[in-house]
Parts: structure tokens; C-alpha cells; sequence
């Protein structure tokens, strides 16, 4: 079945395999060995962007699985968005944020997804699909996913209010930021994003210098401080970007920001070298942190999360048998192994269950229910990162994603907010 | 044979001509044309717009980017003149022997073989509040609370700049020390000058094309730097290049392409203002 017959054309195994793993999953045989077609030897599908881009082991099991050759390139937000609209033919999967599709999709250079060759659909995160992580939840403020996830129809670049057969990105990872903190030195409790703002930590704060990401965190200060009350922080108006950017500058002016990160990993050493005891920090780089033996604290605050997340697109030139493999790739990623190896690092994956078949029953207490490890938890590469005892900075998944104030956002006013944003780092 | 001796000049030139035209002129004029045109968040429209050089320059912002990159500029030039001077004038006149010159000289070369951002960064670890630096002088009792200016500051920034370049400003000054005939010392030694008189009369007029060319090197270097700036202010200052930098990561190219053209014009006038000053190539 899983070798090349020659008896059979290639789109008949393809669909024999997808239908018998279907089957496998279908009867609650989760777990058992999945089984792909594997005359994709050929076919190399270019892959870039910013998050699992970085990750050459999924690469590596996808080859063995699939026989599909990934080709990843990692590069910086910025440069993404830049190449994924300027050269569209230098790739077949786009890899990125939600916010970037926001930006990229109108620009015509992806094509949508029929949800009906996605055989996990159903199962993905409704954070991605209706917005509502449980039926009752609030859809948060900014470039929420679901905003940007489905289009009028095939060909279209017209995001649909609601669910359409169109989907533009496969979510891949996602996760909730808060700040990062250095439990050693900050000598306090800190609960409020305005904790930043204490004249105790004057020269030993910063924030990230992204202009649409940093917005975010400046926001979530200034509504915590009573300086701002915003109708929308994932879409301000003119007024709420001067007032935001005046208050950044002032507070840059007295002094209280010791630098402003770009990279991981200057945030990371940032840290690490106690230049600043609370900062904006992603959640691997608090990860970073801990495995130098510093100690580090994603501090959960009571306003709630800023919340990101990023997915898979396909490039519009992709046809025929490499639009094939592009879909199998897909419903690889979705299968469970690619979910466990991410939320081994943290991240959330898009399809809960197939993820929970590839993990230990401890590592889905500690990683995804908050509960306390019971052994050593391993990361990917299998490095010890927690000891037994231990338990999740801010708690479950649904404490974590349930908590969640505002998606990185593009606003309309985005030109004018970039200009704003060069004027607070020059001034 | 008179035809061929007549086009002879024009046949030699044209290689290098022909270089200048592909690798300077047309992209150079690809960048004005780029500088008028027009763009969204996805793309850049022709056009025929003056509103990129409007906004870039009736916006404070840019003003005082400038400004700040200008006084970087000042402030890298003075120091790097004094300190690259000094060093020169030690291995021309003080340095007898030629083989010790040319160790020594060897020695100064020797950070260039490490990347330049190796060495930027390296500085920060040594800066920072729990550095080097700051642990010296703590163990040492002069202070008792972490110096905080030295990194992530102007300071920094400088002394960075300073440490980059200098020897740019070495090598030319030293070169134009050694053309200098020791007989002229000598003349002014036996005229009563006094060692101070000499170097302000003597060697420093004829070090002029060494310090010229040091000093252009010196000026558009740090005028187009963006790395520098970023890495060692932390993000809080900004220099005219990163202000191109972020607008270019944003797509914002015909923005990034005027001021690109404006910068371009404050270096070429900066550089005219010193060859007026100093005539390089009677020194050539």
C-alpha cells in the first residue's frame, strides 16, 4: 500500500492512504502508527516564514512520513510580510502570523484551502474557525483569527464575516504573551501590566521595538495605568495612536526603559544579564531564560493576555500534484506528532486531540492542564526543563487562552501608526 | 593609425566607465526615480509624487534624526582624528625602525581580521550593568552604584563608532606622514621652532590629504549606519539609516528611497565642503 504500484495512478493511493488513516482515526484507533502515501520522493515544497519555519526536526518527520521534501527558511516578521507579497513565487507555503494575513491575502499571492481536504477541520480550535474557545467566550479585541481565516469563496481575496468552505491559513502555533519577569530581583508582586511602569524599576523595563507588536503591549500598559480607555486596541483611531505614542515617549524621556528588544535573542540576554528585571518577552525566550539557570516568571496579570498566532498558506501558483502534496502536508501537521512537538516547547497546536494521542499523560497535565509534573519534563531535544513538581506559569490552556485581552493586530490607521512609532524611537 | 591613437583614451576608459554606469549611476537613478512614485501596505505604484520628500521633510522627526546623526558623525570624526592622528604621528616619528613600523602597524590591523559585528557586540557584555566594566570599578570601590550610561546610550554608540574606525583614520595620515621629507623638520628644528610649532606648521598642514581622506571615510560611514545605532542604543536612539531601515521593512520603499536621496545629498556636501578645504589629489 505504501510503496509505489505501478498498478495504481498516484492519486488513487493518495486517497486509498488519506481514506485508511481516516478510517484508523475514525474508529478511535488514535495512536496507532499512521500510514502515508509515499511516492511524494519528488515533490519539494519551499516553506518560509517566522514560526515553525525555525523547526528543522518537523522537516525531518515529514520526510519520513510523507517522502515530501520541506524546504525551510526562517526570517524576521518583517521580512516575511515583505517577501510573501513581493516575490510570490519564491515560495509554496507561506508561514505566518495572522496579522500578516490580514496584510498579505488582499495582496493576491495565496490561494485559499477547500476545508472539505482538510480532514481535521472539525477538530481545529474553534478559536480559529467561529472565535469562541468555548461557547460562551468573548471574542477578544484585535486581528482575532477568525477575522481573517475564511474568504467569500475560491479565488477570493475578500474575507467572509463568517465560516465559508475557503480557509486561508492552517493554524500552527499559537500562544498567549504576557511579560516576562525575574522573580529574584523585582522584589514585589507583580499582577498588572502597569507594573511596568513602577518608578522602582526605572532603566530596568523594556518592550519590544515591533511597531505592530509593541503597540499592542504599550496599549495593554496604558488601559492597566487608567491613562487610556480604548475602543478597540487591536484598531485605534488617530487620537488613541497620539496619546499611546505621547506616553511611550514620556516615559521613554524619564528614563524608564533600559532598551528596546527586537530579536529573541536579545531579549533573552536582555534577561539574562539582569539589564532588565520585567520586560515584553515571548514565552520560549522565558524558556530560554530558565535553561541558563536564572530564573524567569511569564508572569499571568489580571488584564489578560496578548494573544498571537500563526498558520499555513498556500502560495497561488500551486497546482496539480504539488497542490496535492501541499494538502497532504496539511493533514500530516494536523495528525498529532508536529501538535506534540510544539506544545512540548509551549506553543499551543490547532488540533487538541491528535496532539494528546503523542504526548505523555504527564506531559498533557503539566503542558495543557496546569496540573503539577509529575517526572522531569522534557523539552523536544529532550533536555530537562522543568523538574517534577513543577507547574505552568498562568495554568491550563483554557486559563491561558480563555484569558486573552487582544490579538496582534494590522490597524487601518497602520501607516500613520508606524510613522508615530519612528517618532517615539527617535525621540 | 592617427584615427586609433585618437580613440585610444576613450577605449581605456570605457571599462571602468562601463563599471561606474551599471554599478552606480543606474542604481542611483533607479533610487531617485523610486523616491517620487507611490505605495500602499502591498506595493509601490508608479507615479510622479512629491509627497515622499513632503512628509519626510516637514516631519520634526526626520530633522532631528538628522541632527543626531550629524552630531554622531562630529563627535566619531573628532575623536577618531585626535586619537588616529596621535597614533600615526607616533609610528612615522617616533617608531625609528622600519621593521618595527611595520609590526606595529600590523598590530593596529589585527581587530579587522574578526567581523566588525563580532566586535561591536562584545562591548556589550563588557558594558553592561552587571559587566565588566561596571564590576571593576565596584570591586575597586570608585562607585558603588552601576554606571548605567555606558551602555545602551550615546555613549556607547560613540565609543563603539570610535572603535570601529579609527584605524580608517590611521592608515591615510600615517601615510601621508611618511612622504613627509625629514629635512623639513629638521629646517624647522634649526629655524627655532619649537616641537609644538612644528607639528601645527609643519606636519599637520602636510598631513592635510591623509586627514581629508580619513575623514570622508570616517563621515559617510557613520552617517550611513544603521547596525551601530541599533545594537548599541538599545533601540532608543536612531540614526538616518534605520529610519530607511524600518521604513524599507514595512514596504515603504519610495519613502526609504527619498530620504536615501536626501542623505546622498548631505554626505556629497559635507564631502565637497572638505575637498574645498583640502585639494586630495596633489597628494595622489
Amino acid at each position: 500500500m505504501t510503496k509505489k504500484n505501478n498498478g495504481f495512478g498516484r492519486r488513487k493511493v493518495l486517497k486509498g492512504a488519506a481514506g485508511l488513516a481516516g478510517a484508523a482515526f475514525g474508529s478511535g484507533v488514535v495512536g496507532a502508527p499512521m500510514i502515508w502515501a509515499q511516492n511524494n520522493k519528488n515533490i519539494v515544497l519551499r516553506q518560509f516564514g517566522t514560526g515553525v519555519s525555525n523547526m528543522n526536526e518537523i522537516a525531518e518527520k515529514c520526510k519520513a512520513d510523507t517522502g515530501i521534501t520541506l524546504q525551510m527558511t526562517a526570517l524576521d516578521s518583517d521580512a516575511v510580510v515583505q517577501r510573501a507579497i513581493t516575490q510570490p513565487n519564491s515560495y509554496d507555503i507561506a508561514d505566518i502570523e495572522y496579522w500578516m494575513v490580514k496584510k498579505v491575502f488582499p495582496a493576491n499571492v495565496l490561494q485559499a484551502m477547500n476545508v472539505k481536504k482538510i480532514k481535521y477541520f472539525d477538530k481545529i480550535v474553534p478559536i480559529f474557525t467561529s472565535g469562541k474557545l468555548t461557547p460562551t467566550s468573548v471574542i477578544a479585541q484585535g486581528t482575532a483569527p477568525n477575522t481573517v481565516s475564511f474568504v467569500e469563496g475560491q479565488g477570493s481575496t475578500k474575507f467572509a464575516k463568517g465560516q465559508t468552505e475557503w480557509f486561508t491559513a492552517i493554524p500552527t502555533i499559537y500562544n498567549a504573551d504576557t511579560l516576562g519577569i525575574r522573580p529574584d530581583l523585582v522584589g514585589r508582586k507583580i499582577d498588572s501590566w502597569k507594573d511596568i511602569l513602577d518608578p522602582k524599576f526605572k532603566g530596568k523595563t523594556s518592550i519590544l521595538n515591533i511597531p505592530s507588536i509593541g503597540i499592542m503591549d504599550a496599549a495593554m500598559i496604558c488601559e492597566a495605568a487608567g491613562i487610556i480607555k480604548y475602543g478597540d486596541k487591536g484598531n485605534m483611531t488617530k487620537p488613541e495612536i497620539d496619546k499611546t505614542i505621547d506616553f511611550l515617549i514620556k516615559t521613554k524621556k524619564d528614563g524608564q526603559f533600559r532598551a528596546f528588544w527586537k530579536t529573541f535573542d536579545e531579549s533573552v540576554n536582555l534577561m539574562t544579564s539582569g539589564e532588565v528585571v520585567i520586560q515584553s518577552m515571548w514565552s520560549p525566550a522565558v524558556t530560554a531564560v530558565r535553561a541558563k539557570g536564572v530564573p524567569c516568571v511569564y508572569q499571568p496579570l489580571k488584564e489578560g493576555y496578548r494573544a498571537w498566532g500563526g498558520g499555513l498558506a498556500l502560495a497561488k501558483h500551486l497546482s496539480g500534484p504539488q497542490l496535492d502534496a501541499a494538502y497532504e502536508y496539511i493533514n500530516w501537521y494536523l495528525s498529532g506528532w508536529a501538535g506534540a512537538f510544539l506544545n512540548r516547547q509551549g506553543y499551543y497546536s490547532a488540533v487538541l486531540d491528535t496532539a494528546k494521542a503523542n504526548m505523555t499523560e504527564d506531559e498533557w497535565g503539566y503542558w495543557m492542564e496546569g496540573k503539577p509534573a509529575k517526572g522531569d519534563i522534557k523539552s523536544p531535544q529532550g533536555k530537562v526543563i522543568e523538574k517534577a513538581g513543577a507547574v505552568r506559569d498562568g495554568g491550563s490552556f483554557y486559563e491561558r487562552m480563555g484569558h486573552v485581552a487582544c490579538w496582534n493586530a494590522v490597524m487601518d490607521e497602520d501607516r500613520y501608526m508606524v510613522q508615530k512609532w519612528n517618532q517615539f524611537i527617535a525621540s | 593609425m592617427n584615427r586609433f591613437k585618437n580613440w585610444a583614451p576613450y577605449l581605456q576608459v570605457t571599462p571602468l566607465a562601463l563599471v561606474f554606469l551599471v554599478f552606480l549611476v543606474i542604481p542611483i537613478a533607479t533610487i531617485v526615480v523610486v523616491s517620487f512614485f507611490d505605495y500602499n501596505t502591498a506595493q509601490i505604484i508608479p507615479a510622479f509624487l512629491r509627497q515622499n520628500y513632503e512628509e519626510l521633510l516637514t516631519s520634526p522627526v526626520t530633522w532631528q534624526t538628522y541632527l543626531q546623526t550629524v552630531e554622531f558623525a562630529a563627535i566619531t570624526w573628532l575623536l577618531t582624528f585626535v586619537i588616529g592622528f596621535t597614533i600615526a604621528y607616533f609610528l612615522a616619528f617616533y617608531v625609528r625602525s622600519t621593521t618595527w613600523q611595520t609590526v606595529l602597524f600590523l598590530v593596529c590591523t589585527i581587530p579587522f581580521w574578526t567581523s566588525n559585528v563580532i566586535r561591536m557586540i562584545s562591548w556589550i557584555p563588557f558594558l553592561g550593568r552587571n559587566g565588566l566594566a561596571n564590576m571593576t570599578l565596584m570591586q575597586l570601590g570608585l562607585i558603588h552604584q552601576p554606571l548605567e550610561f555606558l551602555l545602551y546610550s550615546n555613549f556607547s554608540v560613540v565609543l563603539v563608532y570610535v572603535h570601529l574606525y579609527t584605524l580608517f583614520m590611521v592608515v591615510p595620515i600615517f601615510n601621508s606622514m611618511m612622504r613627509i621629507d625629514r629635512s623639513l623638520l629638521e629646517a624647522a628644528l634649526d629655524a627655532g621652532a619649537s616641537g609644538w610649532q612644528t607639528l601645527v606648521n609643519v606636519i599637520l598642514p602636510l598631513c592635510k590629504p591623509g586627514i581629508a581622506i580619513g575623514s570622508i571615510f570616517v563621515v559617510t560611514i557613520v552617517m550611513g549606519d544603521f547596525v551601530t545605532v541599533r545594537m548599541m542604543s538599545g533601540g532608543l536612539s536612531a540614526s538616518v539609516a534605520l529610519m530607511m531601515a524600518n521604513a524599507m521593512s514595512l514596504l515603504q520603499y519610495p519613502a526609504a528611497a527619498a530620504n536615501a536621496v536626501i542623505l546622498l545629498i548631505v554626505v556629497l556636501m559635507i564631502v565637497a565642503a572638505m575637498m574645498r578645504v583640502v585639494d586630495i589629489r596633489k597628494e595622489l
